[in-house]
């Protein structure tokens, strides 16, 4: 074991900034066995983990870790599989910093506890070693439908499968995965070797998935639980519609929505030279917006050969991507133009985009997020040129579900109603979470819905 | 996977495939579409119902093999299956909301142009069954072209055939036909029109002179086909519509055609470029400056 600074995190290994921005490969390595057992001594085992607390899905973090501690990867994959189906996935796209990481102890003081590369680790280790967990040993006699095949949906079947019921997942795309398919791209979250094993291990539990259907047009709801015989039915189809501005040439040939770009490279793979299914890609790219997706988008054009600027309408402080997205696309040459945003888009004869139109934003006084609103700074308009646009302003939920469902309620957003505690809608025996309820969100906290909405599956089923 | 149980030549390039997919055959009506992936390195494309089958479970696609997907497509066989078949996406025809007796109220005329007949056809099938029959003009360049011409005459009121050369039918184009049946004092309620874009472009401006509210269905780029990507935008009364959900069916008097044609052009250099890698294989040399890439 080498020496540990207990103030510091052991670092982990990165593809080079240089070399990474003009591949697919994942940016971040993972710790080798020897970095994982090192990092693990930093955990004080606390008696009142607060980590645990901070994880929507509350894996009971300090055991598994002391099992990292001593080299136990089994011990320490039993221990996270009672809480978490997708801990490769988790441990590379969760926000740590403001979860498990963000109250760990040891950060009072100095870093915090590598929690999430520590997951990832075990996750990882364990899928080399051919672990998988474990499926029921009695079967229920009771049939669940999960609509959609993402974090949410994926999890609440994993669930669901371990106390033994009979769980279908429909999917309307052509494979399963939902975000970690379509959404985040390879070099975050690699497919083939992270989320197709982890959707495997999901299926290991027993659990079948229907792809190419598309619940509210291939069969409503209501035909699942009356022809075919479903007793309750999970709603976690996601919040998949893209936002545009609805600035001033905004349909012109070269803007795309952050969804299209990625759907493209991620799910079609056209980001590979033999594709079929075709991508643009720009000599000068603008993203606007600063979350997560803005930087996956961002990243993926400069990896397809463009130079990238983001415009961003707050400061850098505001950004609500994660720090680390946010330093790996710096590191890797993305242009940062924050307090700006876009008026119009400008085209040439063609309709083709030339440019884009913006003005300077000072910070004004908070608004209801408490962040302080952007205020226009007048005369300030100026252009940017450039040949490709995304705009990257956040989804919201698709309608479908709930405007061919009987008597489910939504929102003015198209928000799914549904209860806090366990994710019952207006319907009886009907369950939702997700980004389907609450809007764009993150990875995990879909996760600690579609449990939470097993646990309330499970309870009205046992009735 | 999804198995073709037919496959029938319809026309030079044109193909018509029966394939098994109970599920959408159980949910289809007129005006919905699909999208279809011929194999694991299929792209996704958007293609419309002809026909569908309930009892037998089955569907009907016609496709013309004109692009790098539809080219590739000629090469199964039956027997052989589509990776992939989502659907029915987008929304049915407004007039699979009214009773048949509202529908007897109404004279309606359909307008196909080439392959927009297969998605007619679908329509013109359904007020049959309502026993509602509609009329309906068919157009093509040429005779040949002209598919379906016993099986629409079946469904139909009275078909009109129009070619541009002449070869059968009205001489001239369907706008042609069309101007023609009204001038000959034949009055018409509604149009429903359905083919490329630049004809129910002309189409629309003929009907909003002569005052019939016409509706046409946009066939517009897409990737998924349920209103994630946004690539099927399209301006309609100077509104973002999707055509995946908001569509395919729109007031054609409202729809921005011009818009519409040249975000159809979107990828048309790519596309070609991979209908070369396909034909030419490995001795494909570049020179044609579409693949200087």
């Amino acid at each position: 074991m080498g020496q540990v600074d207990m103030m510091k995190k052991v670092p982990v290994s990165e593809q080079p900034a240089a070399e990474r921005a003009h591949n697919f490969q994942e940016v971040c390595l993972g710790y080798t066995r020897e970095e994982a057992m090192d990092e693990a001594t930093r955990c004080l085992n606390c008696k009142n983990p607060r980590c645990v607390s901070g994880c929507p899905v509350s894996i009971d973090i300090p055991s598994f870790i002391m099992q990292v501690k001593e080299g136990n990867v089994q011990e320490a994959y039993d221990i996270i599989s009672l809480s978490s189906s997708l801990p490769a996935v988790c441990g590379r796209v969760c926000p740590q910093e403001t979860q498990c990481e963000g109250v760990c102890v040891r950060g009072i003081k100095g870093e915090p506890v590598s929690i999430g590369k520590l997951e990832r680790f075990v996750a990882d280790t364990a899928r080399e070693m051919g672990i998988v967990p474990k499926g029921a040993d009695e079967k229920k006699n009771k049939k669940v439908a999960v609509i959609g095949a993402g974090p949410a949906g994926l999890t609440c079947a994993g669930d669901l499968a371990k106390k033994g019921y009979a769980v279908t997942i429909f999917e309307a795309l052509h494979k399963p995965g939902g975000v970690l398919m379509y959404g985040i791209p390879e070099f975050r979250l690699p497919k083939e070797a992270v989320v197709e094993k982890e959707i495997e291990n999901v299926k290991a539990l027993g659990v079948e998935i229907i792809t190419d259907f598309v619940v509210g047009r291939t069969a409503t709801i209501d035909s699942l639980m009356e022809d075919e015989g479903f007793d309750a039915v999970f709603i976690g189809s996601g919040a998949g519609l893209p936002k545009f501005m609805g600035i001033p040439g905004e349909q012109a040939l070269g803007v795309f929505s952050a969804n299209e770009y990625l759907t493209r490279s991620n799910l079609m793979g056209a980001f590979k030279e033999d594709s079929r299914t075709p991508i643009m890609v720009g000599k000068k790219t603008v993203v606007v917006g600063g979350g997560n997706v803005a930087m996956d988008a961002a990243r993926t054009a400069l990896r397809l050969g463009s130079e990238v600027t983001i415009v961003y309408r707050r400061s850098e402080e505001e950004l609500p991507a994660r720090v680390e997205e946010v330093h790996h696309a710096k590191e890797e040459g993305i242009i940062f133009n924050l307090l700006t945003n876009p008026v119009e888009i400008t085209t040439n004869e063609e309709g083709w985009v030339n440019g884009i139109d913006c003005i300077r934003m000072e910070l004004g006084e908070p608004d209801a997020s408490g962040r302080r609103r952007p205020v226009e700074i007048p005369d300030s308009r100026f252009h940017i040129e450039c040949d490709t646009v995304i705009m990257s302003l956040g989804t919201s939920p698709n309608p479908l579900i709930h405007t061919t469902t009987d008597h489910l309620d939504a929102d003015k957003h198209g928000c799914i109603i549904a209860t806090e505690d366990v994710g019952l809608t207006s319907r009886e025996g009907v369950y939702a979470g997700g980004d389907a309820v609450t809007g764009a969100a993150t990875v995990i906290l879909a996760m600690g819905a579609g449990k939470a909405a097993a646990a309330g599956i499970d309870a009205y089923l046992s009735k | 996977m999804f198995e073709i149980v037919v496959k029938k030549t319809l026309g030079p390039k044109i193909t018509l495939y029966e394939v098994k997919a109970p599920f959408i055959a159980k949910s289809a009506l007129p005006g919905q579409f699909l999208i279809v992936r011929i194999d694991e390195e299929g792209e996704r494309i958007p293609l419309t119902i002809c026909d569908y089958d309930k009892e037998k479970g089955t569907i009907t696609l016609v496709v013309q093999a004109v692009g790098a997907e539809s080219t590739r497509m000629e090469s199964l066989q039956e027997g052989d299956c589509f990776a992939d078949v989502v659907g029915p996406l987008g929304r049915p025809s407004e007039l699979t909301e009214l009773s048949p007796e509202e529908l007897k109220q109404k004279k309606l005329l359909f307008v196909a142009g080439g392959l927009g007949t297969a998605p007619v056809y679908a329509q013109l099938k359904w007020l049959h069954e309502q026993g509602c029959p509609a009329d309906c003009i068919q157009g093509a360049r040429t005779k040949d072209l002209l598919i379906m011409i016993d099986e629409m005459e079946e469904v139909t009121d009275t078909l009109y055939l129009a070619t541009d050369d002449g070869s059968v039918g009205i001489h001239g184009n369907v706008t042609v036909a069309l101007q023609q049946l009204h001038d000959e004092g034949k009055h018409y309620d509604l149009v429903i029109v359905i083919g490329p874009m630049i004809m129910m472009k002309f189409v629309c401006e003929l009907t909003k002179k002569l005052g019939i509210p016409s509706i046409a269905s946009m066939n517009t780029i897409m990737v998924d086909g349920t209103g994630m990507c946004g690539a099927c935008r399209l301006l309609v009364d100077g509104e973002v519509k999707f055509a995946c959900v908001d569509g395919p069916e729109f007031n054609g008097h409202l729809i921005d055609f011009d818009q519409a044609m040249q975000r159809a052009k979107l990828y048309k250099d790519q596309e070609t470029r991979i209908l070369l890698r396909d034909q030419e294989k490995e001795t494909h040399h570049g020179g044609c400056g579409l693949c200087s890439e």
